[in-house]
């Protein structure tokens, strides 16, 4: 052995090292920027070609959106170039004329109330059911998947023996029918995906089968095929008084597709459990049913919390198809609007589809942040896995 | 073959284990008849023979892969026998579900790796099977639960959730989940292979205790301590079969069959 290893190996510490603060060169400003943005060659040439892309796009946008932008006015004239107004930007008064079209449709004046109502009933589940400190989240649940439909149901629709006249869903439009195609999307999918996500991996061969065949196919054609079969081919198979509503055939159609996303989308979640969660469940007496809904499902939805979000991002995103069935939802009314005659300017198309682009970019962000926190919350929560 | 379901709550205020006072020694707490076992065409349990008595208590042993952990998994129907009988307190496992639930209210198990629901806290792990299987109101689910947290000697870890305990705790809480059913039986699969070291002893002396309450044990260990401390009969296995039985005197100073020494002279040094 050497010298050095002895020493190594004998050496005692004999008085205590004090704390010290990091080299300056990894601290403040500066040594942010050497970590994150020059830390080498290849980082540095990316970081340049960001900071080029953003100066190319940042400033004409801003310069559209505000500084060029016509804020005031009653009719294209505002919006128009003019000799001392060279470059007219953003045409936000066409925005502003017609937000209430964009939001209710055609959807009668006077009983547009309702769908206010409808967005706070809509507004008041979902904080229910995704506030991270709610109460009685059963409950939520409930109102969420059960009461709120049947209210929204006769809120919209209407019911004329007790004062709510009948609005036939011909009229209804813009935001209203992408929330309501949204909103239904979201609330059936979840519980039949849950269904056919047991259903897939039941031992009874004719369960599995019949839930296999649905999931595969309804993945396997376009949300547009299912839109043309529900709005053109359904009729031709039920007499016409039977018929449903237009609107209501779109949003099955919609609802099934969601379904059989979010089918492997719980799946997957279910598959994530290990083997032992069953087996412990079994083992204290819970019947199947008991063992699925009181431990195996909680935890498989908690941890795909993220994932059913970006299903129904896209779904949300999704919805805007249905125009293809001639419903007018939110980017359809924009569509409509945008072509009038009296805000005819060469920036109304371009306002209303940066319109369109920001009020979705809004709903999907929120999404989004909301599933990124829930990530970050579950990471860090209990579920440190040991507990198998 | 049915037992009038006997509900008895006075064990909450006594010790581990349920006392009652009908059919004392009617049936064998389980009875095992030349049972056979296959995984694909793997043949794991081969003739199985085994009859325990109540309040006996088992340690089963074996090298791995010699199907200690299956057999006693066969008794509450985590795994499908395909051949042969098996009596649990005189009920008779068949394929019929509701059957298999009965019985598996009356079985107790602890695992390897614990499998407690990460997702409840501990006094919601001991109080689930209760409330909805047993239909116990949650007061007095809850009492009995702290009775046999105080019992493990954990009551103060009730509102924390699995995950913040150690492997030791966590598996004292398994074994008082299981003991919330009030089990007439418990089987024990490997209970300290997973946990660290100092933790074995925690878990091993809250054994000790519920053997010494009288509860019927059947445990598949390597801690051959505990095997000659607690055990009324050691159950040797290999490939599948049932090698030899013996008190723990007898089977550690006498091993009858060859395996038996090979085994004992690998793992006693």
């Amino acid at each position: 052995m050497s010298v050095a290893a002895d020493q190594q190996a004998s050496y005692v510490r004999q008085t205590p090292v004090p704390a010290m603060p990091p080299p300056a060169h990894q601290t403040g400003v500066l040594g942010w920027l050497r970590a994150n943005v020059f830390s080498s060659v290849l980082n540095f040439g990316l970081s340049m070609i960001a900071i080029g892309l953003i100066l190319l796009i940042v400033p004409p946008l801003l310069d559209f959106l505000i500084f060029d932008a016509t804020w005031s006015g009653n009719d294209r004239e505002a919006c128009l170039a003019s000799a001392e107004r060279p470059v007219a930007g953003a045409c936000w008064p066409f925005i502003r004329e017609r937000l209430s079209y964009f939001i209710y449709g055609f959807y009668p004046l006077p009983q547009r109330w309702r769908v206010d109502v409808f967005f706070a009933l809509l507004a008041v589940g979902i904080v229910w059911l995704l506030a991270p400190r709610a109460r009685a989240r059963t409950w939520g649940a409930l109102y969420f998947f059960v009461m709120m439909p049947l209210l929204s149901y006769i809120l919209l629709v209407g019911w004329p023996r007790y004062g709510l006249p009948y609005v036939d869903t011909a009229l209804w439009g813009g935001m209203l029918v992408t929330v309501v195609v949204s909103a239904i999307g979201i609330v059936f999918s979840l519980p039949i995906g849950v269904v056919l996500a047991l259903g897939r991996r039941s031992r009874m061969p004719v369960v599995k089968f019949f839930s296999v065949v649905f999931i595969e196919f309804v993945r396997g054609v376009p949300l547009i095929t299912v839109l043309f079969m529900a709005s053109v081919m359904l009729p031709l198979f039920v007499p016409e008084q039977w018929s449903p509503d237009k609107l209501l055939r779109a949003l099955i159609g919609v609802a099934m597709f969601a379904s059989a996303y979010m089918a492997e989308v719980v799946r997957a979640g279910l598959q994530a459990i290990p083997r032992g969660q069953y087996e412990g469940a079994m083992a204290v007496g819970l019947s199947y049913r008991q063992m699925m809904a009181l431990v195996i499902l909680p935890q498989a939805l908690r941890t795909t919390i993220p994932n059913i979000v970006n299903s129904y991002i896209a779904l949300f995103k999704d919805t805007t198809l249905v125009f293809i069935v001639g419903i007018f939802d939110f980017l359809r009314t924009i569509e409509t609007a945008r072509v009038d005659p009296k805000w005819a300017t060469p920036v109304t198309s371009t306002t209303g589809y940066v319109f369109a682009a920001m009020v979705y970019f809004f709903f999907c962000y929120l999404m989004s942040r909301y599933a990124f926190d829930m990530e970050k919350r579950l990471a860090t929560d209990y579920r440190r896995r040991r507990g198998k | 073959m049915d037992r009038p379901k006997t509900m008895d709550q006075k064990s909450v205020s006594g010790g581990f284990v349920r006392r009652t006072a009908d059919g004392a020694g009617q049936h064998a707490a389980v009875e095992m008849i030349g049972v056979h076992k296959w995984f694909g065409d793997f043949h794991v349990l081969r003739d199985i023979n085994l009859r325990v008595a109540r309040g006996e208590r088992i340690v089963i042993c074996g090298p791995s892969g010699s199907g200690k952990s299956t057999m006693i998994r066969c008794i509450n129907a985590l795994e499908e026998h395909q051949r042969g009988t098996i009596l649990v307190d005189g009920v008779q496992l068949t394929a019929d579900l509701r059957r298999i639930d009965r019985v598996r209210r009356e079985v107790g198990m602890v695992f390897q790796h614990f499998n407690l629901f990460p997702h409840l806290t501990v006094m919601e792990n001991l109080t689930l099977a209760p409330i909805w299987v047993r239909q116990t109101p949650k007061a007095q689910a809850e009492e009995m639960a702290m009775h046999f947290l105080r019992r493990v000697k954990i009551p103060e870890q009730a509102q924390k959730y699995p995950g913040q305990l150690s492997g030791g705790q966590q598996q004292r809480v398994a074994i008082a989940r299981a003991l919330c059913m009030n089990p007439k039986l418990m089987l024990f699969d490997e209970p300290t292979s997973a946990l660290d070291p100092e933790m074995v002893k925690e878990v091993l002396d809250t054994m000790v205790q519920l053997a010494e309450d009288g509860m019927t044990m059947l445990v598949v260990t390597h801690e051959m301590g505990f095997a000659r401390q607690v055990a009324d009969r050691v159950v040797f296995m290999d490939e599948g079969q049932i090698v030899e039985i013996n008190t723990p005197a007898e089977f550690f100073a006498y091993p009858q069959h060859e395996r038996t020494r090979l085994f004992l002279g690998q793992i006693l040094h």
